[in-house]
């Protein structure tokens, strides 16, 4: 098992230095000079020259690697060309909305699914299969801007329970919290639909193993069959979806955030394309994708913590 | 009054009749062996035992258990009842543990959820019901996990699951059908000690005569839902009054009749064959460890000859199988075909892959459910250089097809089509289609039952003598490998160790191993 988490670390240590070279790549490749792009069309030659020694863009490739690399490393991602303000100061308001709203949709994702999931595997071919099987279809067509106006219609304007949009900020964890749940929801529907369908049907394979009916045959009931057997066998693919919607919702949810007024990385990343912040879509890139390898690293250890036999694979 | 009392018991699952007017007993320190082809109906009448059946099963009848009526009481009294009352080992040891739970807690969850005994108290019960099956505490710790264990290593932690609680009734469902001979004679021995230390009764059910001929008292023989004959087995096997009782015995030890002579030429040689596989790293540094699977192995077939290779489970004949058809590569040796030579990494060229062909064990599994008859069958045509096109096409195929049995028709049918027996037979008929020189058989009758597989080994010989093909016969079979080849190999931990005249090894075995193995097989005594 320490083998195994060394090789795991090993590999997204390497993942992580792939993923800059790339993102670096692709981000020098796009045309524009960001001096010229900060100063302006009327500046003089002399000012953009003095700009780009200032920003370290005249030195060579390698260097500039290295300095935006070791820059990242000591938490300093750079300066915004566009509101001449430090990155890490932009992303730091920004990621306590993003990522509290992922974890909070995953988990309402997670409590939705399972017992659907498990209640359909269960009764398979009853009206409460064909009720979630149903469910999950239209829950996962549902355009989700759409859902959310619905649901702002009736929860926030009509019943005033919840706010239309906007977030309070964590001084209130309450209010936060409650301002978050909406946009969640809506977040977690589609989510939920996919994880409760992909419960089912991994467990509908495990329910047909030979030692589901060993444990039938040693007394167990069905139900406990199903609880002290099936479910931890089940859990495979189900963490890997899990894995796969935390990283979607991290950064995926931009047109919600545009919906409820969010301040998230979502429509922060979006405004930064638009305006060719490109020091800012570099930086805040590379924290998702770190976000997304850690979530892979943190799925593969699970994996090996739930089934003993992937703990000697490479 | 017995422990166990069926009668007349009547099963249908869906509009199909699966049982008919079943009566049966078992004794509490006796074995009661039920026999029977697939589809028989052997299994499902242990399951009526302890109620486990598929949905939509309709049963009548009585069951008696220990004064009960399984057939009325309530699932909870059967929960209840199964593990504590009646235990059960299953056919598949590989699948039938739970992958992700360690051997102890699957032991010890039989004591708990009849509430038995407290954790620990538990745990303690599941070490020593561990050390009675032939598993101690110092090799198998109750933190194993079953993926670390062997197959028969694996049927004991079952059958210590079975047993943990001392039930009154232990189910056997073909327990060592997936087992290797001299571990299936281990585990009989077990369940026999079990039965006489324990006085329970145990109701074994097998496909093979030769495994209950020994250690059953009763046997019952079954055929298509119904018992055709029974009693207790010295009587059963002198009388055999039912016509199939006698079928069954005769196919069990059916020898078909050959007349191929061997010739000189070889078609096959092999010398100094290695097959390494690298294995995953133990440390983080350091060269891979590597398995040889197959290490400096020799041999030869003669045109006509028919040479059986013999060995367990991972001693490495798939392995050889493998690296003789060329689907890999062998890291040394040298495999000489029809005269010329393919050397260590080079691949086997077209013109003499096509004079050998393959017939795999599984003969559900090595066909493409999606593509007819007519397409399998002609698909070793892309190793000739001009392959038969158009009606020419479809008279080979028709050709081949009635060569082994089946019909010219059949070509247009799919393979979901038929049964276990006809697809090997269609099997057959994809090899020989190319005319090969050499057939290999890979365990090509070790799933088919005695009389359709009794069939097969006719139909083999009688190919031979035909066409004069050689085979390379490899089974874990003895009596089969026995009945059709002149010479064996006996391969032990990817080393020939034997070879020699069939009739020469098997009455007389120079090395232990050999020996062992034909002490271990099965043997049904000829009958009169």
């Amino acid at each position: 098992m320490l083998i195994f988490t060394l090789k795991r670390l090993l590999s997204l240590g390497l993942s992580l230095i792939a993923a800059s070279v790339v993102i670096f790549v692709v981000v020098e490749i796009i045309p524009g000079d960001p001096a010229r792009l900060m100063l302006g069309i009327n500046a003089t030659q002399d000012a953009v020259d003095a700009l780009r020694s200032q920003m370290g863009l005249d030195q060579g490739l390698l260097a500039r690697y290295w300095l935006w690399v070791s820059g990242m490393l000591q938490g300093d991602f750079g300066i915004s060309y566009t509101y001449r303000v430090p990155v890490v100061e932009m992303v730091q308001g920004r990621v306590w909305v993003s990522l509290p709203l992922a974890l909070y949709a995953l988990l309402l994702s997670t409590v939705i699914a399972f017992p659907i999931g498990i209640i359909a595997a269960a009764k398979r071919g009853s009206w409460a299969d064909w009720l979630v099987m149903g469910g999950t279809q239209l829950g996962v067509a549902i355009p989700n801007f759409w859902f959310a106006m619905i649901m702002v219609n009736i929860f926030a304007l009509k019943y005033q329970w919840f706010s239309p949009g906007g977030f309070p900020g964590w001084d209130d964890p309450a209010l936060a919290v409650k301002a978050l749940t909406l946009p969640a929801f809506v977040l977690a529907l589609p989510q939920a639909s996919i994880l409760a369908r992909v419960m089912r049907s991994a467990l509908l394979d495990t329910l047909s193993e030979d030692f589901m009916r060993t444990a039938r045959a040693k007394g167990r009931t069905a139900k406990g069959a199903m609880v002290h057997h099936a479910l931890r066998n089940a859990m495979i693919p189900v963490l890997t979806i899990i894995g796969l919607q935390f990283s979607f919702l991290l950064a995926g949810a931009i047109i919600i955030e545009k919906v409820f007024f969010l301040p998230g990385l979502g429509s922060m990343i979006f405004t930064a394309i638009t305006q060719r912040d490109l020091i800012v879509v570099e930086s805040v890139v590379m924290l998702l994708v770190f976000a997304v390898i850690l979530v892979t690293f943190l799925v593969d250890i699970t994996y090996a913590l739930v089934d003993p036999r992937l703990r000697r694979r490479p | 009054m017995g422990l166990l009392q069926i009668k007349n018991l009547n099963l249908s699952i869906g509009d199909t009749q699966i049982l008919q007017d079943i009566s049966l007993q078992a004794e509490a320190g006796k074995i009661v062996a039920i026999i029977g082809e697939s589809g028989s109906g052997k299994s499902m009448t242990a399951y009526c035992v302890n109620r486990l059946l598929p949905r939509g099963a309709n049963v009548s009848g009585q069951v008696m258990f220990d004064g009960q009526d399984m057939l009325q009481l309530p699932e909870p009294a059967l929960c209840d009842i199964r593990g504590a009352d009646i235990g059960m080992v299953f056919q598949e040891p590989m699948t039938a543990l739970n992958p992700v739970q360690t051997i102890g807690a699957q032991v010890a969850e039989t004591v708990l959820i009849h509430g038995a005994a407290q954790k620990s108290e538990a745990l303690k019960i599941a070490r020593e019901t561990l050390n009675r099956v032939g598993l101690p505490a110092a090799e198998f710790p109750l933190s194993r996990y079953p993926h670390e264990l062997s197959g028969g290593q694996r049927q004991r932690v079952v059958i210590a699951m079975a047993i943990a609680l001392r039930p009154k009734l232990l189910i056997a469902d073909e327990p060592t059908t997936a087992l290797d001979v001299t571990t299936q004679a281990q585990i009989l021995g077990l369940l026999k000690k079990l039965v006489v230390e324990d006085g329970m009764a145990l109701l074994l059910i097998s496909h093979d005569l030769g495994v209950v001929a020994d250690i059953a008292d009763t046997i019952a023989i079954m055929r298509r839902g119904k018992v055709v004959e029974s009693g207790p087995v010295k009587q059963v096997f002198a009388e055999m009054n039912h016509p199939y009782t006698r079928a069954l015995f005769k196919a069990s030890n059916h020898v078909p009749d050959r007349a191929a002579k061997a010739q000189e030429t070889p078609i096959l040689q092999v010398s100094g064959l290695v097959r390494d596989y690298i294995l995953p790293r133990k440390s983080l540094f350091g060269a891979p460890p590597k398995l040889r699977a197959v290490n400096d192995v020799g041999f030869s077939i003669k045109r006509g000859e028919s040479l059986g290779l013999v060995g367990e489970s991972g001693c490495g004949k798939s392995t050889l199988t493998r690296a003789i058809l060329g689907l890999d590569a062998v890291q040394a040796g040298r495999i000489e075909i029809d005269g010329r030579a393919v050397t260590a990494g080079e691949k086997v060229p077209r013109e003499l892959r096509r004079k050998m062909q393959v017939v795999f064990q599984d003969p559900y599994g090595s066909f493409n459910p999606r593509h007819k008859v007519m397409r399998l069958v002609a698909e070793p045509f892309h190793l000739l250089d001009n392959a038969p096109t158009g009606s020419a096409r479809h008279q080979a195929v028709e050709k081949a097809l009635t060569e082994v049995g089946m019909l010219a028709a059949d070509a247009d049918k799919y393979i979901h089509e038929f049964s276990g027996g006809q697809r090997q037979r269609i099997a057959i008929a994809r090899a020989l289609i190319i005319k090969p020189e050499l057939i290999i058989l890979d365990e090509a009758v070790s799933a088919l039952d005695v009389s359709i597989r009794a069939q097969i080994l006719d139909l083999l010989a009688g190919l031979s003598d035909r066409l004069g093909l050689s085979y390379l016969f490899i089974s874990h079979d003895l009596s089969v490998v026995r009945a059709i080849t002149d010479r064996v190999m006996v391969m032990k931990s990817g080393k020939i160790i034997e070879t020699g005249d069939t009739e020469t090894v098997f009455t007389a075995p120079q090395h232990p191993y050999t020996k062992a193995l034909i002490a271990a097989a099965p043997v049904l005594e000829k009958t009169p």
